[in-house]
């Protein structure tokens, strides 16, 4: 048991580097979490990078790249690169994709046009009318 | 009953049902594979237990490159430590270069490994930031790059080679190398 | 033994749903109610032999008899005795018996409870249930016997899931989904029961009203101790991922508040009768897909516990319970008349239209980004990730205008409302609603959703409890009581309809719960050396050291920390990390410290054991507290709403069994 601890243990030494927290860094930190919350950590199910604990060498790849001056836009570009658009957990509105974010919007129209529909029909009704639903 | 619009019904149900049927043959734990075909990424990593060494993957140019990457704590690494020692026996004298890339892992680990599984005859490359692997996309270990002699990358492996994979596109590239 | 006594008892179960279901078809078909009063029979003593099935398993579970097969999976000799039990639901196989156990105790408890008063209606709604109910217990005879035999008999097991032996809420999350999940059962077959019957009146939604209230009750907490647990447990600080899991239990949980709110339209007016029939048939269709998604490996999920070759066996299922309500009810959708009308576009009636566009809306965009994977890679060949950024865009508009209708809803009357009256009474929810946008943005809120959240969320609340106010109000005056009284008479005197305000006040106060905590998180990350500290808003964390424990069944690796705030030392936490034998990846149980504004998560991430170091990532989370509790306090409502406290206002007429050939 002991054996298997110290193998695991290893697993999880990330390369320590000091803790540096200066207010500057708070930016940038916020910066990591941002693209790592739209990213979706390839080593886990699921979770995005920014939430992963297994991920964190992935939030240190996102933030040396972003110290180096990287836009949020180009490290995204740079794991789409990679992994294609499957690492994106929104994903780009285009093309086929364009269905996600049109069939909801579609639906709420539909949807309200119904409602107006059938609420302006029964109160045109009269009281014993029988109106087919 | 209407049995005309219950008909209707039917119709809605049934691409449900088959998007479903569908589903069962997929694996949704299968990552999608984009590197083959693109230039390896550029690398230049120090050599476990040889730290003054490193390897510089545009040294290598013109060379057929296989990487492996893995780890002491990944169970099916050993399942195919023999295939990769097999192969390196074959392959490196006619000039293909092995190295295996260690995946978090920690050296002392990873040299009890090696010797418990009876050695290794190629060197290992230290990526103890997982810098090299994020740039090959590597999810989850063991996997496995071929770099072309042209410097792309010619097959990425996800999980487990086999005796024979290797063999297809070893030969296959030494081929162009021979022309 | 126990495992022959297990086995006999499910197959008899199986034996026994079918023969109830024909017996009681043919007994309706062929009018001879000695055959239904059999086929009735026969689902008592189904629920009597699962329950001898899921005694017989927990005993083979706690005795650690290796030799049935389920044991064989998930025991083990060193799992407290507390998390052997509940490994009942660790694994598919005690998940379905369990899921067995809970549908054949609603099938005999909802037939026992209508028994000669519905006729062919309730005849049939039996028939369903059994049917159900044999398709999981045909699952339990094949493909997901849990009482196969082992042999040669191994001598330990391997203990179950780390990751559901690591928290008690896992004693407690299961349960309540499946109570919830297969309560929907209840409500499904009486309206299966009503298509088939040709009884199309509003008979089968008041006979399961109480059930379908007292369902959405337990799934409501389910959903919230899931989210507990997931906090809890999984260690990122958050507590829903929009996961295909976490969406499968959502999903008829929207359709079904959709539904207690629309069945009211019909009680009252007349009105929706297709569409609570198509409610309360896509609640229980959701709740098999749910399963089928999550059980059968077909979406990828942090949560897909457990997997088996079930699939083709809910799909099939699926197919035939789609394929013949969607017939039913689209046959018999001619048959349904609408009776009442509106009396004006002011009213309640048209407030639960919008409510019901909305909550449709929302189920469809959480169903659409859950299969859209699916059918991008059968169309187009591509992999595709919809995860919380897709969601969170999509649905937080919706949140935002359900947020409203919970204010508006009970300030509307039914019928028609006089524009003036409705104006007095939103005078005071529309100023809170400025104060609370005024207050926040003082405080430091600049989200715009958010703000808008505890804009509607104020306002919400003042028209709620106005609600009780007036009410308690008036029966001062009439009645002379104390406010006390008064407010407890109002309560009983219509619980349904002050059950569902409560349940309100507690779905308001989730809302600023997640609001404020999923806006407005201070997060930082950091490696430490022992005496190290480290500032986070206004606490200090000193990191002490690392240790170490061996226990039976696992090995858990702490860190030590004094934590302070400004310089007074406040207590110490340990967050850890658990090492399983059976998993390479430990479990986290990160140290979350609640207080009424704020809760402070602290996850130990990594350790390096020899240099003494540990990386940490803390959260300052405010208001989580708020989600559990105003969780509690929807569940509060919907038992208030189900109790049987006001006689029943017209008996329903016992009509002689009544036969309707379908």
């Amino acid at each position: 048991m002991i054996g298997k601890l110290l193998l695991i243990a290893s697993l999880l030494v990330p390369q320590a580097s000091a803790p540096k927290t200066s207010p500057s860094d708070s930016l940038l930190e916020a910066q990591v979490r941002e693209v790592g919350s739209k990213l979706r950590c390839p080593t886990c199910q699921g979770l995005s990078v920014a939430a992963s604990p297994a991920a964190l060498d992935m939030r240190n790849v996102i933030r040396t790249q972003l110290k180096a001056g990287k836009t949020p836009e180009e490290v995204e570009a740079y794991f789409v690169s990679k992994y294609g658009g499957w690492i994106l957990l929104r994903p780009e509105a285009r093309g086929f994709n364009l269905a996600l974010y049109v069939l909801p919007g579609l639906m709420v129209l539909g949807g309200a046009v119904l409602v107006v529909v059938l609420a302006r029909k029964w109160s045109r009704a009269g009281a014993g009318e029988v109106i087919d639903q | 009953m209407n049995w005309k619009r219950s008909l209707i019904g039917a119709a809605i149900a049934i691409p449900v049902v088959t998007l479903l049927a569908y589903g069962l043959t997929q694996d949704p734990r299968e990552l999608p594979n984009m590197m083959p075909g693109k230039p390896a990424p550029e690398f230049a990593l120090p050599v476990m237990d040889a730290e003054n060494d490193s390897i510089r993957l545009s040294d290598l140019r013109g060379e057929v490159v296989v990487l492996n990457f893995w780890a002491s704590w990944c169970v099916a690494c050993r399942s195919e430590h023999s295939i990769l020692y097999d192969a390196a026996a074959r392959y490196q004298p006619r000039g293909v270069r092995f190295y295996g890339v260690l995946y978090k892992d920690a050296t002392g680990f990873a040299r009890d490994w090696i010797a418990r599984m009876g050695g290794q005859n190629y060197p290992n490359l230290l990526d103890p930031a997982s810098h090299m692997a994020i740039d090959y996309a590597v999810s989850a270990v063991p996997e496995t790059v071929i770099i072309g002699p042209d410097g792309k990358i010619a097959h990425k492996q996800m999980g487990v080679v086999t005796d024979s994979l290797m063999r297809v596109k070893l030969d296959s590239l030494l081929a162009v190398v021979d022309k | 033994m126990t495992r022959l006594l297990g086995l006999t008892a499910v197959t008899t179960a199986f034996a026994l749903s079918l023969y109830g279901l024909i017996t009681i078809v043919i007994g309706v078909r062929t009018r001879r109610p000695h055959l239904v009063r059999s086929g009735r029979r026969a689902a008592y003593a189904n629920f009597a032999m699962l329950a001898v099935a899921t005694v017989a398993m927990i005993y083979a579970l706690v005795m650690h008899d290796f030799s049935v097969s389920y044991v064989a999976q998930v025991g083990s000799r060193s799992t407290p005795v507390f998390f052997t039990v509940i490994s009942l639901w660790s694994a598919l196989e005690g998940s379905i018996l369990f899921w067995g156990l809970v549908l054949a105790a609603y099938t005999a408890a909802a037939t026992f409870f209508t028994r000669d008063r519905l006729g062919a209606l309730g005849s049939y709604a039996t028939a369903t249930m059994l049917a159900v109910g044999s398709f999981f217990y045909l699952l339990l005879v094949g493909p997901a016997n849990p009482f196969r035999l082992v042999s040669p008999l191994p001598l330990d097991g391997p203990g179950p899931n780390p990751l559901l032996q690591n928290h008690p809420l896992m004693a407690v999350h299961p349960p309540l989904l499946y109570l919830g999940y297969v309560g929907m059962t209840v409500p499904f077959a009486f309206a299966i029961g009503a298509l088939l019957s040709g009884r199309l009146d509003d008979t089968w939604l008041k006979e399961t009203r109480r059930w379908t209230v007292t369902a959405w009750m337990f799934l409501s907490l389910a959903i919230i101790a899931g989210m507990w647990w997931s906090y809890e447990v999984l260690g990122w600080g958050g507590y829903w991922a929009w996961d295909p899991v976490e969406n499968a239990s959502f999903m008829p949980w929207l359709t079904a508040t959709a539904f207690l709110h629309s069945m009211m339209v019909q009680e009252r007016r007349g009105m929706l009768k297709v569409w609570n029939l198509s409610l309360i048939v896509s609640t229980f269709l959701l709740t098999i897909l749910g399963t089928f998604l999550t059980r059968s490996g077909v979406l990828s999920s942090v949560h897909a516990f457990t997997q088996g070759n079930i699939g083709y066996f809910f799909l099939g299922f699926i197919a035939v319970a789609l394929i013949f309500s969607l017939m039913l009810l689209a046959g018999r959708s001619s048959e349904l008349h609408s009776e009442g009308k509106l009396d004006s576009p002011l009213s309640r009636e048209t407030a639960f239209m919008g409510n019901n566009l909305l909550f449709s809306v929302f189920t469809f965009t959480v169903l659409l980004g859950t299969l859209f994977p699916l059918v991008a890679e059968a169309l187009r060949d591509e992999k595709v990730s919809v995860g919380g950024p897709f969601y969170n865009q999509m649905t937080l508009p919706l949140c935002a205008a359900l947020l409203f209708l919970v204010g508006v809803g009970p300030v509307l009357p039914w019928r028609a409302a006089s524009v003036k009256e409705v104006k007095k009474k939103l005078i005071l929810p529309g100023v809170a609603f400025l104060l609370a946008i005024i207050a926040s943005f003082a405080l430091g809120a600049r989200h715009p959703y958010a703000l808008l959240a505890f804009g509607f969320a104020a306002f919400a609340m003042v028209c709620n409890v106005g609600e009780f106010v007036i009410g308690a109000q008036a029966r001062r005056r009439a009645h002379g009581e104390s406010a006390l009284t008064a407010l407890g008479r109002l309560i009983v005197s219509n619980n349904r309809r002050y059950g569902g305000y409560i349940a309100h006040i507690g779905i308001i106060i989730v809302a600023v719960g997640i609001a404020a905590s999923s806006t407005y998180s201070v997060e930082k990350e950091a490696t430490l050396r022992p005496n190290q500290t480290l500032a986070v808003g206004d606490y200090t964390l000193r990191f002490r050291q690392l240790w170490g424990e061996e226990q039976p069944h696992r090995f858990v690796v702490g860190a030590q920390i004094d934590l302070l705030r400004g310089t007074k030392e406040v207590g110490r936490i340990d967050p850890r990390l658990n090492y399983y034998d059976s998993q390479e990846e430990p479990v986290t149980t990160p140290a979350v410290r609640t207080r009424f504004t704020h809760d402070l998560y602290v996850n130990l991430m990594a350790f390096d054991r020899d240099a003494g170091h540990a990386t940490f990532a803390v959260w300052i989370k405010p208001l989580v507290g708020w989600i559990w509790t105003g969780g509690l306090i929807v569940a509060l409502g919907a038992l208030v709403g189900a109790l049987p406290l006001q006689k029943r206002r017209q008996v329903t007429a016992a009509r002689p069994t009544e036969v309707v050939a379908a």
